[in-house]
């Protein structure tokens, strides 16, 4: 088969020609870059004047409660909206969700009502034939679930002991390989899906159907993407030719799946290193400068910034704003040996620099001790001025996930193309802990939600058989959660399946079936004050427990103490224990993350007190944090606690959320930038006996 | 073996010594500075003790995060407690472990054949003094801490001796460190010792002020606001113009 596309001039051959495969493609044909950054370009004035529109049109929205405009009648598909600009003229990058930049989408799949209720809350009105329509005609993920809940899981959901559930809202984490537009363009991954489809199995099992069916839907949304980049001007069907069609080609494929899917993190995957290839080939053909260069990358990171989504004020206190979780890996190091830092990494940062710190697109360092060292202190010096950059532990996660994986969301890594997630929201330990004390009774409702296990009726907590209750009730609740979300990702498959996303995956693909855990360091210091202090049990007049009084001092999750430190890892360890006993959904694997950036607060909020002296209501630490205030030994030994727990046992991805000031990470930026020489110049013919003297200025230490 | 007196340990120690440093707090201070911000060092009794074994195993649990770094001993007064120093800087050493010592030098008694043994053999196992220089002025030196700094300068002066690397450190205070003329000398006097590698000038703040509170003592500084930084950057040039003026006087190239 011939393939002598102009997109694929003087790019070294491999795999990658004879089926589709990005990472070959870069391994082939990717420049590493040692160097500093001092080659990158500033904003140009386009970039500078539609930033400024951007700003303006943002405060128009906040002046507006939020949101700007919305659409209440045409339901939201790859190609459903007309072309959408800032300003034609200037943007290097172009397309919009809908006709028109901040005109959010109306995308009822998920569930009507809570698209209904995102119109209402923000003062429109969704047009009564969609509603009619989606409430008698066509059913919902949301519908469909609720038909299957039995009353146990939905008695659960209710009192927040699972919380967060994708069952009215789409349930992202998935990543398509965006990527694969750009190399190879749309006829050939047509082409690659349509001899998938015809080389499935041919007796009908109900497996091979549904796969039959979803390749059918994948061929239409790839036909619909041609189409959609068709309307703003470009045809998509064959690779592209240089950095800026890579880029446009890219980010088309991307913007039909945020025009498909409202999920709760549309990631973009791993793609600096990738496009770096075309970008090295034109500053080499001369066909692009570096401000050329540097301006498609801003224009691009502004579209991505752009991405928005009609959502409800209960999801936003949920996810404490209003999140895309627009995820960008970047950097980490190859099976090779070779690290994968390019000039291209360094252009995907400065656009903070160029367009100003912002929390989308979610730049993802994957840091690994094998990255140069430039880069290093460039992503310090980046972070240190921005506060904007998320990092990631590389060397951890390529031994299970290779090194063409990206993050979803803030940590659950995958395969692009190769592997995708079921994301299972939270169950809240800390609360099952609770339900272990009280025999399966809500402190809060008083309702019995749990198992009628027998309670705890002792004044002062006694370990062992605190732990012995714990054990039963995890095993209960890791029961019931799974097979919530098995009945989640059924029905999200049938009724709001993700086409374009899993166009751009290989027809067979690793599922992960994730499940999450809400309250680490609240169980971890609870369980450690009933072993080495005394907790007495405050009971109301129902004989619950509702309050704990704490007697005497105990180790703390957060300072390095293995006495409490090897508590916490015991509970990942069990709970993920308890959850692999259970079948899941479409074959897929397993995991857990302990990573609540944000709901920390909303997941604390429906919490009863807690044996380790935690009063009603009040928020947990987020992900795998040390509780506040309660790590005492410095930044150090905090770390040092959460990087125990077993990321064998979390592998979707363990959060830790650190702020520091930064005075606190040293002299002025001495530590990253270098000691200040400062020549005394008390010479001039030299041989001068004079030390070399460096000095600090520091505003926050004084003895 | 001897026990220290442990205040408190910090893992992630970045402004005392080079690199992420071990800190280790250790109890009991002589001097009464006026701006002290951990009155809860004074006192020598504290309710925590730690062998020298224990805290090199504490380091070492984290070593990783101290490769550029190393070990720091501050307090309160270090070198009140010379033998539980000798003790772990020995061990340390013997882990290939990067040692400092914050002091303020107000312990060093050159008539006291004992201790200048002593701190011999510990000079010998530090890699970096950081010493705090509270007022280059005799008497203006008692009003701040209590004590005049004669002992102060010659502990300077014997460790420069010793050829042990220094970082000089310097707490500038509105009205009481902050005379042109003393900044001047200070600086003079800084540019005597061959072995200062470094100047830390450190703007007076207040953060240590509710500290007081909780111990019941009496703050004097009460009032005094922080010092701004360009206030702090400006004496520092100013004790750095005394350095290049003494070095020029004694050095001819």
């Amino acid at each position: 088969m011939d393939r002598n596309y102009e997109g694929w001039r003087g790019f070294e051959g491999g795999t990658w020609v004879k089926e589709i495969n990005v990472r070959s493609f870069i391994k082939h044909n990717y420049t590493p870059y040692d160097g500093d950054d001092s080659f990158l370009a500033g904003p140009t004035k386009d970039t500078l004047d539609l930033w400024d529109q951007v700003l303006d049109l943002t405060r128009q929205e906040r002046e507006a409660g939020g949101v700007l405009d919305m659409d209440t009648k045409v339901i939201s598909t790859i190609t459903s909206h007309g072309p959408g600009y800032l300003n034609k003229e200037k943007e290097r990058i172009v397309g919009f969700q809908t006709e028109k930049p901040f005109k959010r989408a109306l995308m009822p799949y998920g569930g009507i009502r809570m698209a209904e209720k995102a119109c209402a809350d923000n003062g429109y009105t969704i047009d009564p034939e969609v509603k009619e329509f989606f409430e008698k005609y066509r059913k919902t993920h949301n519908a469909g679930v609720f038909d299957a809940y039995t009353p146990e899981m939905r008695a659960c959901r209710s009192s927040h002991i699972i919380t967060g559930l994708p069952d009215a809202y789409g349930r992202g984490r998935i990543i398509g390989d965006y990527r694969r537009v750009a190399l190879y363009g749309v006829d050939r991954l047509i082409e690659d899906k349509k001899e998938q489809k015809e080389t499935t199995r041919s007796t009908m099992y109900s497996e091979i159907i549904r796969d039959r069916e979803e390749l059918a839907e994948q061929i239409r949304a790839l036909e619909d993407l041609k189409k959609m980049a068709a309307s703003y001007g470009f045809d998509i069907s064959k690779p592209a030719v240089d950095t800026k069609e890579a880029i446009q080609w890219m980010y088309f494929g991307y913007l039909a799946a945020v025009k498909e899917q409202n999920g709760a993190a549309m990631s973009l995957g791993r793609t600096s290193t990738f496009i770096d290839i075309y970008s090295e080939r034109d500053l080499a053909e001369g066909r692009y400068t570096e401000e050329e260069l540097q301006e498609m990358v801003d224009h691009f990171i502004m579209k991505l910034r752009l991405v928005k989504f009609a959502r409800t004020p209960e999801y936003n206190a949920l996810f404490s704003g209003d999140p895309q979780w627009v995820t960008e890996s970047i950097g980490g190091v190859g099976i090779d040996g070779r690290h994968m830092v390019t000039k291209m990494s360094y252009r995907y940062l400065h656009t903070l620099k160029n367009l100003g710190a912002a929390p989308e697109p979610n730049l993802t360092v994957l840091w690994s001790i094998n990255l140069p060292e430039n880069f290093k202190q460039f992503c310090a010096k980046t972070s240190i001025e921005t506060s904007s950059v998320q990092y990631e532990n590389d060397d951890l996660m390529r031994f299970t996930h290779g090194d063409d994986y990206a993050i979803a969301c803030c940590v659950s890594s995958m395969r692009v193309g190769k592997e995708m997630q079921f994301f299972g929201a939270r169950a809240n330990l800390a609360k099952c802990l609770l339900y272990a004390i009280n025999g399966g009774i809500d402190e809060v409702s008083g309702k019995q939600v749990g198992p009628e296990y027998r309670p705890i009726t002792s004044e002062y907590l006694d370990y062992d058989e605190v732990m012995h209750k714990y054990d039963d009730m995890m095993r209960w609740l890791a029961g019931v959660y799974v097979n919530t979300l098995n009945i989640i990702h059924y029905m999200h498959d049938k009724y709001c399946y993700e086409k374009i996303q899993m166009a751009l995956h290989d027809k067979n693909v690793t599922r992960w079936f994730a499940t999450g855990i809400a309250g680490l360091s609240v169980v971890a210091d609870s369980l450690s004050a009933i072993k080495y202090a005394k907790v007495k049990a405050i009971r109301n007049d129902a004989g619950i427990v509702v309050d704990y009084e704490v007697e005497g001092d105990f180790p703390k999750f957060g300072n390095d103490d293995n006495r409490v430190d090897s508590i916490a890892y015991d509970i990942v360890h069990r709970f993920m224990e308890h959850i692999r006993k259970n079948h899941t959904y479409r074959n897929s694997v397993p995991t857990t993350s302990i990573l609540t950036i944000t709901s920390n607060v909303v997941y604390g909020k429906a919490t009863g007190a807690t044996p380790d002296g935690r009063k009603k209501g009040e928020a947990f630490a987020p992900g795998a944090n040390p509780m506040h205030r309660r790590d005492t030994h410095g930044a150090v030994a905090s770390l040092a606690s959460v990087a125990k727990l077993p990321f064998i046992d979390a592998q979707d991805g363990i959060s830790n959320t650190f702020s520091i000031i930064p005075g606190a990470l040293g002299k002025d930026d001495q530590i990253f930038a270098g000691d200040i020489d400062v020549d005394l110049d008390c010479c001039v013919n030299g041989a001068c006996m004079s030390p070399t003297l460096f000095e600090g200025l520091d505003d926050n230490d004084a003895n | 073996m001897i026990k220290g007196k442990i205040h408190s340990s910090e893992s992630f120690g970045t402004v005392d010594g080079p690199g992420i440093r071990f800190v280790l707090f250790l109890q009991g201070c002589p001097m009464r500075c006026l701006y002290c911000h951990n009155p809860d060092t004074w006192k020598l009794n504290g309710d925590r003790e730690m062998s020298a074994d224990e805290v090199i195993a504490e380091y070492k649990k984290n070593s990783v995060f101290y490769k550029n770094g190393g070990l720091t001993v501050t307090g309160g007064e270090p070198l009140l407690q010379i033998d539980f120093l000798l003790e772990l800087f020995k061990k340390a050493k013997k882990e290939g472990i990067h040692t400092c010592i914050d002091t303020s030098g107000i312990t060093y008694d050159r008539e006291n054949a004992e201790y200048t043994e002593k701190l011999d053999r510990l000079l010998a196992l530090t890699d970096l003094v950081m010493l705090d220089l509270k007022h280059i002025d005799s008497d203006k030196h008692k009003i701040l801490t209590g004590y005049t700094n004669e002992n102060i300068l010659s502990f300077a002066r014997y460790i420069d001796s010793k050829g042990i690397a220094t970082w000089i450190r310097h707490v500038v205070v509105e009205g009481y460190t902050d005379d042109e003329d003393d900044l001047f000398r200070l600086g003079e006097f800084i540019g005597t010792l061959k072995h200062a590698k470094a100047l830390d000038v450190l703007p007076y703040h207040t953060m240590g002020v509710s500290k007081y509170a909780e111990l019941g003592i009496k703050y004097r500084l009460e009032g005094l606001p922080s010092l701004s930084r360009s206030d702090a950057a400006r004496a520092k040039q100013r004790i750095l113009l005394g350095i290049k003026a003494s070095r020029n006087k004694k050095e001819t190239c």
